[in-house]
């Protein structure tokens, strides 16, 4: 009997033996603005709120769509989606998941001062149909309506009510708003303290819904801003930090060198380019009058291959780049592999410039970003030079992107003449491009707000409408194969690459990159 | 005296006023704080929608009027970025930049003066051609490449002190958030307040070494040699205390410009205090930040200055503050 009760005492003791708790400690070179899902459609943002609330879908490492809070759906009529809602789910502070909470979020986020109101179409009616079943009702058919519900986060209504945000907060409000500093979803971690800019503390949450599948093995997880690249480094190098991100190009080679750490790199998803305006008759930026250089397509062409994209490539992005054809992401687009880049040749750019009546080239002024995208402010430098080879005369004018988007944006009254962008579809869809970058627009912006350089042509005005209400995948890509191939011919922008991902990761964790840079911590495991 | 204190109070006030009209023609030129809060998908319709709830169509008189009329009564709006109101994050970051500046100021003062005096008494000593040596490189150096350097030395390679931030034994004593009383706390500020130091301390310890030269030459220390006093009660009881007006002047205003442009040495180590968060503001276009975090600066160099002039009585009784001198 004693033995007995020996062997049960000294296995109850290994059994309660603490297991020391597992924390993930990282930084990102931004602040997390607020806890409110609704209040900025940026990837950072909404990238970690994923952590702490849910959508109706989810998407993968490999970015397919997986059920999320909706097991399934179907269309059940052209213009009508049923949601099977997931039964069983408890948000944060244990109200249940109902159909309630997604009707409520439906309305939520298309509030005045919601920053994702395009997530749902503003025609677009939620309907609950029974507790766990909801029908979205719209006025024509939409083959990718659900594509960004991945980062259209529920919320709990109830809670929303109790704590009078059921309203997104503006920055002309007086008080703050409590979801921007509280969050309560229904994801794997709860955020246990937030000071803003400081530091997020999350914990894990061992109610989820999917705890049996869990990817992951921590406890805590502590987010600081680190802004300073130099610093952000010396924090993963010294050991302070188990996961930072960005690394800058130049500080990989170091990272991988050192004892313990290394840099994990893959291709993201934005596509940087060069943009030409199309729109006016004599350029604003240039030493040509009367005509307009850009209206003429061999022009185009010519700076076109006058840039050396692999030169760029190997010096300035340090290999940390794909040289692109097309101006979305290949991942994005499944016949992209039929288009290629057009060669690299300044004899036969000049030639074309002589052709179109500038034998000796001519000036243009260029704008550019110097703090928005990897090595922006180096790229166009390198531009120029190559343009200055084919005798065009590039002024550049590099501003912070406070300034450089005040300018060229529609508020500025798109002020350009040959500009740098960076672009990712927020759907992760052909179509998101096609509509914002390269459809006919006015002078306001009205047809195609991101075109800054008001590119036209009707036809593929035309295709982007047909590829808006195509349901069959393969005719639809077809279609986008098509306005693609008419829009490469047009040379309507210069695509130059998809810019790369750095992160940089400590040898005792594992982690899983996603091409949209989102930070997952239930993928995490830490030994 | 207290003509003195009002007329200078008065004076503060105009100064303020001058600031605040400065720094708000100068915000129409920082770029367009409407397209840093919104996503890059956000269509030209619903920035104009919030541009005008903010307020920014109206004419830049209105605005201004708007803003004079909202800080007296201390009420700084809300931030562009955060949502949250301006007053309340600026005022709990500054107890971060303020300990830091005051430690980095102690440090100066601690290390500088007596440096100062020795290098002014030993001129041709070994170790004062050290400490001259050292000092230029205090005066040369950008404070961020000093502070890259102390933490790739100190926090990369020797893993002896964290490589940023304030540490995780900050105590919250009602409002005043310190890390003075714990060691985790006390370990992260040793290299911010050392690289913001820096520059102080040089500074101080050559103010102090030039005036003892000087003081060591004149007749009342020739006269107090000659009478018999001990070398320590010329040294310190005689000759630094005259030393210590200019240096109080500096140390006055430097005190000012430590707090104002902490903002290199904040940036380095991700110091959470005000300056951090004004250089993000300028970098987003978060107006009411930028502009209560001036308008605090300005005040705070006034203050500095009325404390400054007022410690001349306290050390050198031979000034007066007569109403029409000053």
């Amino acid at each position: 009997m004693l033995k007995r009760v020996m062997l049960a005492a000294a296995s109850v003791a290994f059994l309660a033996s603490p297991v020391a708790a597992k924390t993930l400690n990282y930084a990102f070179q931004g602040a997390l603005r607020g806890l409110d899902p609704y209040s900025l459609n940026e990837t950072f943002t909404l990238g970690t709120l994923g952590n702490v609330y849910e959508g109706l879908t989810k998407r993968g490492p490999d970015l397919k769509i997986i059920p999320g809070l909706a097991t399934s759906w179907e269309v059940v009529e052209p213009t009508r989606w049923r949601f099977h809602l997931r039964k069983g789910v408890k948000f944060h502070n244990g109200n249940p998941f109902t159909a309630d909470d997604v009707v409520f979020s439906a309305d939520r986020v298309r509030s005045k001062e919601s920053d994702l109101k395009t997530r749902i179409g503003a025609d677009v009616k939620a309907v609950k149909v029974d507790d766990h079943t909801v029908d979205f009702i719209l006025t024509k058919p939409n083959p990718i309506l659900h594509y960004e519900w991945d980062s259209w986060y529920i919320m709990d209504k109830e809670w929303s009510e109790e704590h009078n945000t059921v309203q997104v907060t503006s920055a002309s409000d007086e008080n703050p708003n409590y979801a921007s500093l509280h969050a309560n979803g229904t994801g794997p971690f709860k955020v246990t303290k937030h000071e803003t800019n400081v530091q997020t503390t999350f914990e894990e949450n061992k109610d989820w819904w999917d705890a049996a599948n869990k990817h992951h093995n921590l406890d805590t997880v502590v987010y600081k801003p680190i802004s300073n690249d130099a610093t952000r480094v010396g924090a993963l190098l010294s050991g302070d930090m188990d996961m930072v991100y960005p690394v800058p190009v130049q500080d990989i080679a170091r990272v991988n060198a050192n004892n313990g750490t290394s840099a994990l790199t893959g291709p993201e998803l934005r596509t940087i380019f060069l943009g030409m305006d199309q729109f006016r008759d004599e350029l604003l930026y240039s030493n040509v009058k009367g005509k307009n250089p850009f209206k003429d397509v061999r022009v185009r062409k010519a700076f076109y291959q006058a840039i050396n994209i692999e030169a760029i490539k190997t010096k300035i992005m340090r290999g940390l780049s794909a040289p692109s054809a097309l101006m979305i992401s290949p991942f994005l687009f499944s016949r992209s592999g039929e288009f290629e880049r057009m060669p690299y040749d300044p004899k036969a750019a000049k030639a074309l410039l002589t052709e179109a009546g500038y034998p000796d080239g001519f000036e243009v002024g260029m704008d550019c970003p110097n703090d928005r995208y990897v090595n922006d402010e180096a790229i166009c430098q390198a531009v120029v030079s190559f343009l200055a080879k084919i005798g065009v005369k590039v002024n550049l004018n590099a501003q912070p992107k406070a300034k450089y988007f005040a300018k060229v944006l529609p508020s500025g009254g798109y002020d350009t003449s040959f500009y740098l962008l960076g672009w990712t579809p927020g759907s992760l869809d052909s179509w998101n491009v096609l509509s914002n970058l390269m459809n006919c627009r006015d002078a306001k912006g009205k047809g195609s707000p991101f075109n800054l350089g008001g590119y036209c042509n009707k036809m593929v005005d035309q295709l982007t409408d047909e590829i808006l209400g195509e349901n069959d995948p393969t005719k639809r890509d077809g279609l986008i194969a098509k306005a693609f191939k008419l829009a490469f011919d047009d040379v309507n922008h210069i695509p130059l690459h998809q810019q790369g991902l750095a992160w940089g990761v400590s040898d005792n964790i594992t982690v899983k990159q996603r091409a949209d840079n989102q930070f997952m911590f239930y993928y995490v495991m830490k030994k | 005296m207290l003509a003195f204190i009002i007329r200078r109070i008065f004076q503060a006030f105009l100064v303020m006023v001058v600031v605040a009209l400065i720094a708000f023609l100068m915000f129409r030129y920082v770029g367009d704080p409407v397209n840093q809060m919104v996503g890059i998908e956000t269509t030209p319709a619903e920035r104009e929608a919030l541009r005008e709830r903010l307020g920014l169509n109206d004419t830049a008189l209105v605005q201004f009027a708007r803003y004079i009329w909202n800080a007296i009564q201390l009420n700084f709006g809300t931030s562009y970025q955060f949502k949250q109101p301006v007053a309340q994050m600026i005022g709990d970051r500054m107890p971060a930049t303020l300990e830091l500046a005051f430690v980095s100021a102690v440090f100066a003062m601690v290390v500088g003066v007596p440096m100062g005096v020795y290098t002014g008494l030993k001129r041709d000593s070994w170790l004062s051609k050290v400490f001259m040596s050292v000092s230029l490189a205090g005066i040369s150096l950008p404070t961020f490449l000093i502070g890259i350097l102390l933490i790739f030395l100190f926090a990369v390679n020797l893993k002896w002190l964290p490589s940023f931030g304030r540490g995780d034994g900050i105590v919250q004593l009602g409002f005043w958030s310190t890390g003075l009383l714990s060691w985790d706390g006390l370990k992260a500020l040793i290299l911010p307040s050392i690289t913001l130091g820096l520059f102080q301390m040089t500074l101080i310890m050559r103010l102090v070494r030039s005036e003892m030269l000087e003081v060591m030459r004149t007749d009342y220390i020739k006269f107090a040699r000659a009478r018999g006093l001990t070398r320590r009660a010329i040294n310190f009881g005689h000759a630094l205390k005259n030393t210590l007006v200019p240096v109080i002047t500096i140390t006055g205003l430097q005190l000012g410009a430590i707090i104002a442009f902490a903002i290199i040495t904040e940036t380095v180590f991700q110091w959470p205090g005000m300056g951090l968060l004004f250089l993000q503001a300028v970098q987003n276009v978060d107006i009411p930040i930028m502009a209560a975090y001036l308008l605090l600066i300005a005040f705070l160099f006034v203050t500095i200055n009325l404390i400054v002039d007022l410690l001349y009585v306290v050390v050198d009784p031979r000034i007066r503050i007569t109403g029409r001198s000053m």
